[in-house]
């Protein structure tokens, strides 16, 4: 791969012995009402959560990622971008290993969470899920209580006590904005709430098993621009206890909350780096016609 | 505007072909002329009224059967109080004394319907859910066609099958029990229904979204808890619709509960008792020589008309389910 990301370059030679004075965020003046961004520096300095080492994917016969190599830093945000088709979602359900649902599927190379290969046969799945919580395009609460939703991931790991369920639940949905507009009905269907609520509901849900990583496939897609900038709002807010790796479409969404972006194309990563980088000085020409929706 | 509308479509073919569909058109219009031009409205008209009469067969019959079985009952509830038939405990139209209750013959019927749901819905819904769920697509295309013979083997089949193959067993275990006895006839029933539920309930299974399941999974979920915890409770109504269907279709149950139950009325839930039900009532005396227009004959119409609201309500109320299922996943 010719574009190894500076990223990575800089994180392997930082890696954990210099991370300890990179937490506090620092609230740049350009970024609106407070919300803070990553800099450059923070990026480099931030602790490795997962290192991904060549990885490729198949579907069958076909290959839908080639050899990526790319480092994601714990507490920032990763933005996953590029065009329809071009492996962005298969790569996020490579982290929570969801594409061992499809029949046939095959991975080579490595996921290191930690330091440790996910794709280990040792590996447990259920709570490696657990660890990493996974937000869909399309919302998709099931068809239970506001409650009983949240309260899905808790209960199957053996919590039963109502007032322990309780206190994950309310803590959840206060983490995912959504509680002061749910607390006084949450034993109504959670298809009753709307788009946006049933996003919130589902980040809440995700959140309620405690994980340290987010992944988030188009999570604000299908939702009115009001929404959206309630979930943009969360994912800022959400990035001081969390690694979120985002994959998404809109080009302003992903300058303005992602603090590290990676376009793909084809299967490949094409490059990777800061946001603000990426965005004002691409080092590629495939990366600079796509940002400036120049891409043909 | 026909030779227009002709033009239109075959310009949207592409290639020389089009040259020619178009050309052959044109003259095979020219050749009809004037005459087809006048007969064809006509011909339209035949067709649709055709259709029309074919459609209406199946309203008129429907509404002709409800006519007679309400017209024989009013006829029947002249003679037989109407609360007597709904409440009466002893059902002898064709002794004397007569009494006229029918709760023993809905009674039967239940009884053949209760012990027959409990005989398929376990066996159905694990069937369904691990066809659905679990089983590997190579097992699911053997199990779905044996389930199509299943369903095809005729109802006098398995009323014979109960005498010859399942009462012998019960009086085994039994012995107290009667050579015709209910539970047989709940055995062979509940058999019968089992296709119809294993595969509603199993398309219901199937059409809980994908994403719901990968939702669960992504939630630290196994196999078991994802199936237990949300497909079968997303399902649920659409599986409980699949089976009042099934035990609607119990209640109508003929031949195989004639066969097996026997013919004695009687108020009782005990399934090693010889019963009857509204059905085999209805075989046994439509084949006796009871004479037409009696009241004893009419007798068959008032447990008809019973017979028929009974699993016309069941049927809606499974209908009505279902089509909210559908809604639900649009
Ligand atoms: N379940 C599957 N089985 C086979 N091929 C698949 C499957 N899912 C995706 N693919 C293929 O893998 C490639 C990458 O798909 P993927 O969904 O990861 O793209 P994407 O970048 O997320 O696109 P989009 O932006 O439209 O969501 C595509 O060529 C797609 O056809
Ligand atoms: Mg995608």
């Amino acid at each position: 791969m010719a574009s190894t990301p500076s990223v990575k370059k800089h994180m392997q030679s930082s890696d954990k012995t210099t991370s300890d004075h990179s937490k506090s965020p620092i609230v740049r003046p350009s970024i609106p009402e407070g919300k803070s961004m990553r800099t450059a520096d923070e990026l480099a300095q931030a602790t490795e959560k997962i290192s991904v080492t060549d990885l490729s994917f198949y579907y069958s016969e076909n290959r839908a990622l080639t050899d990526i190599s790319l480092s994601i830093p714990e507490r920032c945000v990763t933005a996953f971008i590029g065009p329809s088709g071009c492996g962005k979602s298969t790569f996020l359900r490579c982290f929570n290993r969801m594409n061992d649902m499809i029949e046939g599927t095959r991975v080579e190379g490595e996921i290191l969470l930690e330091g440790q290969n996910i794709y280990s046969p040792r590996t447990d799945i259920v709570s490696l899920r657990k660890r990493i919580g996974m937000v869909f395009q399309k919302s998709t609460p099931f068809p239970k209580s506001i409650f009983d939703n949240v309260s899905f991931g808790p209960k199957i790991a053996g919590i039963r006590r109502k007032k322990d369920l309780f206190e994950i639940v309310e803590r959840s949905l206060q983490r995912s904005a959504l509680w002061d507009e749910v607390k006084d009905r949450l034993s109504e269907s959670a298809l009753n709430l709307s788009g946006g609520q049933q996003q919130r509901l589902c980040i809440a849900r995700a959140l309620a098993n405690d994980p340290d990583i987010l992944l988030m496939d188009e999570p604000a897609s299908a939702l009115d621009p009001a929404s959206t900038a309630r979930i943009e709002d969360l994912i800022f807010e959400l990035k001081e206890q969390y690694t979120i790796v985002i994959v998404t479409h809109n080009m302003q969404q992903a300058a303005r909350v992602s603090d590290q972006a990676a376009f793909f194309y084809q299967g490949l990563l094409v490059e990777s780096g800061a946001t603000e980088e990426l965005f004002t000085n691409p080092r590629k020409q495939q990366t600079e016609d796509y940002i400036t929706g120049r891409f043909g | 505007m026909e030779d227009r509308s002709n033009q239109e479509q075959s310009t949207k073919i592409e290639g020389g072909e089009a040259a020619v569909i178009q050309l052959s058109r044109v003259s095979s219009l020219e050749k009809a002329g004037g005459l087809w031009c006048s007969l064809r409205p006509f011909y339209e008209g035949c067709i649709h009224f055709m259709l029309f009469v074919c459609a209406s067969i199946s309203i008129l019959v429907t509404v002709g059967i409800v006519v007679v079985l309400l017209y024989e009952s009013v006829q029947f509830f002249y003679d037989v109080p109407i609360l007597e038939f709904l409440t009466g405990t002893r059902w002898s139209p064709l002794l004397k004394p007569q009494h006229f209750g029918i709760l023993p013959l809905l009674c039967g019927t239940m009884l053949v319907a209760g012990g027959s749901a409990i005989v398929a819905v376990p066996i159905g819904l694990g069937t369904a859910i691990y066809l659905s769920e679990y089983a590997s697509p190579r097992f699911r295309d053997i199990v779905k066609p044996m389930l199509e013979i299943l369903a095809g083997i005729p109802s006098v089949v398995f009323g014979y099958l109960a005498i010859v193959f399942v009462s012998p067993i019960i009086r085994e275990i039994f012995p107290s029990a009667g050579v015709f006895n209910a539970a047989s006839a709940c055995i062979v029933v509940g058999i019968m229904i089992l296709p119809m539920i294993i595969s509603l309930s199993e398309d219901i299974l199937q059409s809980v979204p994908l994403s719901l399941r990968a939702a669960a999974f992504a939630l630290g979920a196994n196999k078991f808890e994802v199936t237990v915890r949300v497909i079968v409770p997303a399902a649920l109504s659409g599986i409980m619709a699949s089976f009042l269907l099934a035990i609607s279709r119990a209640i109508g149950e003929t031949m195989a509960v004639t066969l097996a139950a026997g013919a004695t009325p009687k108020l009782t839930l005990n399934p090693l008792e010889s019963i009857q039900t509204m059905t085999a009532y209805i075989v046994q005396v439509s084949q006796g020589d009871t004479p037409t227009g009696t009241l004893e004959y009419r007798t068959i119409f008032a447990v008809g008309l019973a017979l028929f609201i009974t699993t016309m309500v069941m049927n809606v109320i499974a209908q009505y389910i279902l089509s909210r299922v559908g809604e639900r996943y649009e």
